[in-house]
């Protein structure tokens, strides 16, 4: 969050001030997920473990099948959800992250074209997809998708994973694009300035002098987008893709549904992706502080 | 009409620049010849640093023209790259790469705007920056550099374009007293070597001691001009007085 000095951060002088209105210092900035997952304590799995022992106490063991059961199970299941099921969710996001950063970044040039045209239409995909909710695309990604498509004679089918991929590549090239003109128009004006009047060509400029300042300063929230992508794989669940929330579901139907199990196997999921977003999370907060001043 | 050294290198007639509903220059009008160092002073918001972006076409102007070299600078037909490379330009704020080192800053334009020969680029922009007293600083990044020699990086990248004219705004404005004189000693011995210098200046001594002409601006229009022998001494106009007299 922006600080401004007498309002969120100590006052620069003790006379009294008439406090500026600053709708930046009161919006919540970008990074709002991955500060909070960063704040947390690394022994927050734990609490997880232990709300997993203690629920089925409180939660009555009138049947036959114990908490031990359920983690028998878990126990038994655990390689199969990590590697078939989590690894899966990782493989979308990485995927999604590769297709969302390459077009995002050619839509974030397109906002800052000296083209009209071309500008109005990157700002219009851009909005769309930004403002659009994840699930809403994901549905219409699997709905409009073919599930094949012909090339030159060739059939080439599109499994629903490629489609949730497709889906969540959306949203994030549309933020992606926003990182990128962001990044660009954080530049200094003054910085064109100085290499126009070099005789550098404007492409020249850009790729030559503005973008490579920028790399530094994109790379912590184009991490937060990461944290946040992988974070949303499990929607692709609604889409029936086998990724972890699936295959965990079918796993307690195979030990005949006891509710025994809710907590235990999500709880393992919760770690999962703890253990995995916690590293990104810290590791962007700490680039983010050290870029942040920096120009 | 090719242009010949015995013609202005650059010239302005009746220049108009407006921003919006504020012209900046109301009809500003003279001559610079090559080898000629000019200064050009006035008070803040005079529309001086506007004056010297609309010669190396940065702003754009609304009526009159700029030629340099013979060539309209605002003819939409001219290659404004072409002008550029003979235009050489220093800011007050010395805008460096900070991405790239000195050597580097120096390096960028010639080799990817002239496309040169690298190696031949390189060491002509150690002989530079040996010229500019920063031997040894070659490898430093803008940020391990002082405002002082931040400066002088940035007139020796503008140097190794090998420009014709050089113009430059202000450009110890953001210096400390003590680093004013090093980036002054180094616009000197330009002038000396018989560099075109077109600079807008506050300091009044250097402009005495380097100037072959000085003009005075005041809200857009050139008040009064002369050689140093006499523009300080024998002003006319009121504006003129009261702008020396603050300053002297
Ligand atoms: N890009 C711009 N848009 C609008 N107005 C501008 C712009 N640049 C300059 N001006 C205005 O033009 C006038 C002249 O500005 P200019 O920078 O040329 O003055 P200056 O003589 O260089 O002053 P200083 O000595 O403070 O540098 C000022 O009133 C300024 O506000
Ligand atoms: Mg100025």
């Amino acid at each position: 969050m922006r600080r401004v000095a007498g309002v969120n951060a100590p006052g620069r002088t003790d006379l009294p001030v008439l406090k500026p209105y600053d709708v930046k210092a009161v919006t919540p900035d970008g990074y709002i997920f991955t500060r909070w997952v960063a704040t947390l304590p690394w022994w927050t799995p734990a609490l997880v473990v232990l709300a997993a022992l203690l629920w089925p106490l409180i939660a009555s063991a009138q049947s036959g099948y114990t908490v031990y059961d359920a983690f028998d199970a878990l126990w038994r299941w655990s390689p199969f959800l990590l590697w078939s099921g989590f690894f899966f969710n990782v493989l979308i996001s990485v995927f999604a992250m590769a297709i969302g950063t390459v077009f995002g970044a050619a839509l974030g040039l397109g906002q800052i074209s000296p083209n009209r045209v071309l500008r109005l239409a990157a700002w219009f995909f851009t909005q769309l997809f930004r403002n659009s909710p994840w699930l809403v695309i994901l549905f219409i990604v699997l709905l409009a998708f073919p599930f094949q498509v012909k090339v030159f004679g060739v059939t080439i089918p599109i499994p629903d994973w490629m489609k949730g991929v497709i889906g969540l590549s959306l949203p994030i090239m549309a933020n992606i694009s926003e990182v990128v003109r962001g990044a660009v128009q954080s530049v200094p004006t003054a910085q064109w300035e100085a290499a126009e009047s070099l005789a550098f060509s404007r492409r020249q400029i850009l790729w030559q002098i503005i973008l490579p300042q920028c790399y530094k300063r994109m790379l912590p929230p184009w991490m937060n987008w990461y944290a946040i992508l992988t974070m949303a794989t499990p929607l692709c669940t609604l889409l029936g893709i086998e990724e972890v929330i699936t295959l965990s579901r079918q796993a307690m139907e195979a030990e005949d549904n006891h509710p025994e199990l809710l907590v235990p196997f999500y709880g393992f999921i919760l770690i999962l992706f703890f253990a995995y977003c916690y590293p990104i999370a810290r590791f962007t907060m700490r680039l983010e502080k050290k870029y942040a001043v920096k120009l | 009409m090719t242009w010949t050294p015995d013609q202005p290198i650059v010239s302005l007639k009746d220049v108009r620049k407006s921003f919006g509903d504020l012209e900046v220059l109301k009809g500003v009008s003279f001559d610079v010849m090559k080898g000629e160092v000019i200064c050009i002073i006035g008070p803040s918001g005079s529309g001086k640093s506007t004056l010297i972006r609309c010669i190396n076409g940065l702003n754009d102007i609304q009526a009159g023209s700029i030629t340099v070299e013979g060539q309209e600078v605002h003819d939409p037909k001219l290659d404004k790259l072409e002008l550029r490379k003979k235009v050489g330009m220093v800011f007050q704020q010395y805008n460096l790469f900070p991405h790239k080192t000195a050597l580097q800053n120096v390096m960028m334009a010639p080799v990817l705007v002239l496309k040169e020969d690298k190696a031949e680029v390189e060491r002509r922009a150690r002989a530079l920056l040996a010229k500019v007293r920063l031997q040894g600083k070659e490898d430093s990044y803008p940020g391990e550099l002082s405002g002082g020699q931040q400066q002088r990086v940035a007139i020796a990248r503008s140097l190794a374009m090998n420009p014709d004219v050089m113009l430059f705004d202000e450009v110890t404005a953001a210096l400390d007293p003590e680093t004013v004189k090093e980036v002054l000693v180094t616009i000197r011995e330009l002038a000396e070597e018989g560099m075109t210098c077109m600079l807008v200046t506050h300091e009044m001594g250097f402009a005495r001691e380097v100037a072959d002409h000085i003009y005075f601006t005041d809200r857009g229009v050139i008040v009064e001009h002369g050689p140093p022998s006499t523009f300080f001494t024998d002003a006319k106009d009121p504006r003129t007085q009261e702008f020396l007299g603050q300053i002297l």
